[in-house]
């Protein structure tokens, strides 16, 4: 099946002569959800305003849906949802206004059914006649998805759609994101939380200082290079390690109080429970545990070095 | 073509001139009809008239156009500006709608809510001053003419203002000056040399000019300059702003 959106050789030079997108290429299925992850500044919002219109290319093209995003932009932006990074809303209009004008903007006739269903989706139903500034925060982000979502775009981008947002409404966002794809609308988004990536997305595409350094399935970017380590606090500090323990691979920690265990988490079997028997059963006891995951710039480490 | 869209940028436009009808509709009425006041009814008698026209009656076509030039340059500059302003113009660069769609309903907005002005000021003109309009038609073309020109001015304006001083910095300084010495209280020719020839210089002359022509059937200069002046601008003012989202001038990254 051909890809929803493919973009070859894109690069973007700000008239700072920041260069912010380098030779980007990159294919999204249709369906799927995307992830572009990446560090701040990495150049995720310039690919995607790129894409959406809001920023122009220095070189490069994009086709959405095979229509040229400059050639035929009213047939690729009719597709397109965007959801901002920033809370940019208007502050005297009604909830309902905003959406149907988003609505309207995109070119679709005014069909008060559409909105109503979009705002009860987005639990919004409620604050259908609140104007916006009296929304909070997390109201308004719901808001700026209604207004994408308001022309039944068949994709949605959604820059940084958790950045700032509490870890209630993170879960609920995730669980619209998710409802979305099942309606067959292709998501993109940008993070630059991990787990993020790893809770929603079924391909991954990191970028770094403008650069596409890789784009893969989920899960094959965490068996490579995601690593959790298992550290083990031992009641009393040990010289050295038994020589029973020699297969799992640990590092003691120089004072002798600490052993880390590195563990694939991808497996069906992490092997902690082994360890932990096996630490026992050398009369080492132990006091506490804890665990640790990679933390993006780990990975991106990894990614690098292994690119090298 | 994404009538859908004009409409929306229109309707958006228009309810927001409903939200503060105080200050977009009622107050420059009010400020006119001072004049008129003022102008026409107390000072306006002991003046001698103009061409068998009172003074208070004279004056009219020149405020008007003064309420027309300002009020098209302040409501479609702040339209464009406030989304540029608070960041929601990324809606409108993301949608799929044309340059010239987005200005047609911006100008279209603001020109209507200039017009709906006029309309009013003429009516109340009518209450103070003895007014006639010898050529009607003529005066709704460059009634209409005026409305878009300006408007379309003022979106300019809006699109090049980056902050709130800029945005008030034309209409303040030159346009309200240029009106008030461009013959809104006065016929050129009362001016003496060589002041009744540099003011031909001054574009919003032939603007008044042609306008108080289409009501008492005198004028400064030949009503054909003022309408080829007002055209001129109006077809400068397409080709600036064709230029600005061509080249994404203030608007895209």
């Amino acid at each position: 099946m051909s890809p929803i959106v493919a973009v070859s050789g894109l690069s973007k030079v700000y008239a700072s002569g920041f260069r912010a997108l380098n030779d980007v290429s990159l294919e999204v299925r249709r369906g799927e959800i995307f992830a572009l992850l990446g560090p701040n500044g990495a150049g995720k919002t310039t690919l995607i305003n790129v894409i959406c219109g809001i920023a122009t290319a220095t070189q490069g093209r994009v086709l959405v849906d095979g229509h040229d995003i400059v050639t035929d932009y009213r047939a690729a932006r009719a597709m397109i949802g965007l959801v901002p990074q920033e809370l940019t809303t208007d502050a005297f209009e009604t909830v309902r206004a905003t959406v149907s004008f988003s609505r309207g903007l995109f070119g679709r006739p005014r069909n008060p059914a559409v909105v109503e269903r979009v705002l009860r989706a987005l639990s919004l139903w409620d604050k259908r006649d609140s104007t916006l500034m009296t929304l909070s925060g997390g109201m308004k982000r719901r808001v700026l998805i209604a207004k994408a979502l308001a022309h039944e775009p068949q994709i949605l981008f959604l820059d940084e759609p958790t950045a700032g947002v509490d870890v209630e409404l993170r879960q609920d966002m995730w669980q619209l994101v998710r409802g979305l794809r099942d309606s067959g609308v292709t998501i993109i988004l940008t993070t630059h939380y991990l787990e993020e990536a790893e809770q929603l997305a079924e391909r991954i595409g990191v970028i770094d200082k403008g650069e596409m350094i890789l784009v893969d399935g989920k899960d094959d970017i965490m068996r490579r290079f995601g690593k959790r380590s298992i550290i083990v606090r031992l009641q009393a500090p040990a010289a050295r390690l038994p020589e029973s323990l020699a297969g799992y691979a640990l590092a003691l920690s120089p004072d002798g109080t600490e052993v880390t265990y590195t563990c694939d988490t991808t497996g069906p079997d992490t092997g902690v429970r082994a360890l932990l028997g096996a630490l026992d059963a050398a009369g080492i006891p132990f006091a506490d545990l804890r665990t640790k995951e990679s933390s993006l710039e780990e990975i991106f480490v990894g990614i690098l070095r292994n690119q090298s | 073509m994404n009538l859908y869209g004009v409409r929306a940028i229109y309707g958006y436009e228009m309810a927001r001139t409903r939200r503060t009808l105080l200050q977009s509709i009622v107050s420059p009425v009010l400020s006119t009809s001072l004049y008129f006041v003022v102008f026409g009814s107390a000072i306006g008698s002991r003046m001698s008239s103009i061409d068998g026209v009172s003074y208070g009656a004279f004056i009219v076509p020149g405020l008007l156009m003064l309420s027309l030039l300002t009020q098209s340059i302040a409501n479609a500059s702040f339209g464009i500006y406030f989304p540029r302003f608070v960041g929601t113009i990324y809606e409108h660069l993301s949608a799929p709608i044309s340059a010239f769609e987005i200005v047609a309903g911006y100008v279209g907005a603001a020109a209507t809510k200039s017009i709906i002005l006029g309309v009013i000021i003429i009516a109340t003109a009518g209450l103070f001053v003895p007014l006639r309009i010898d050529h009607p038609g003529w005066m709704i073309l460059f009634l209409l003419l005026t409305a878009t020109t300006f408007s379309l001015f003022g979106f300019i304006i809006g699109i090049w203002a980056d902050n709130f001083e800029k945005l008030q910095l034309i209409p303040l300084l030159i346009v309200t000056p240029l009106t008030f010495l461009g013959g809104t209280f006065y016929s050129i020719d009362m001016l003496p040399a060589p002041w009744n020839r540099i003011v031909l210089l001054n574009p919003v002359v032939y603007l008044i000019s042609g306008f108080r022509w289409s009501f008492y059937g005198r004028a400064d200069v030949s009503v054909g300059i003022s309408l080829a002046m007002t055209v001129a601008f109006l077809v400068g003012c397409l080709v600036l702003v064709g230029w600005m989202f061509r080249t994404g001038y203030r608007l895209k990254k």
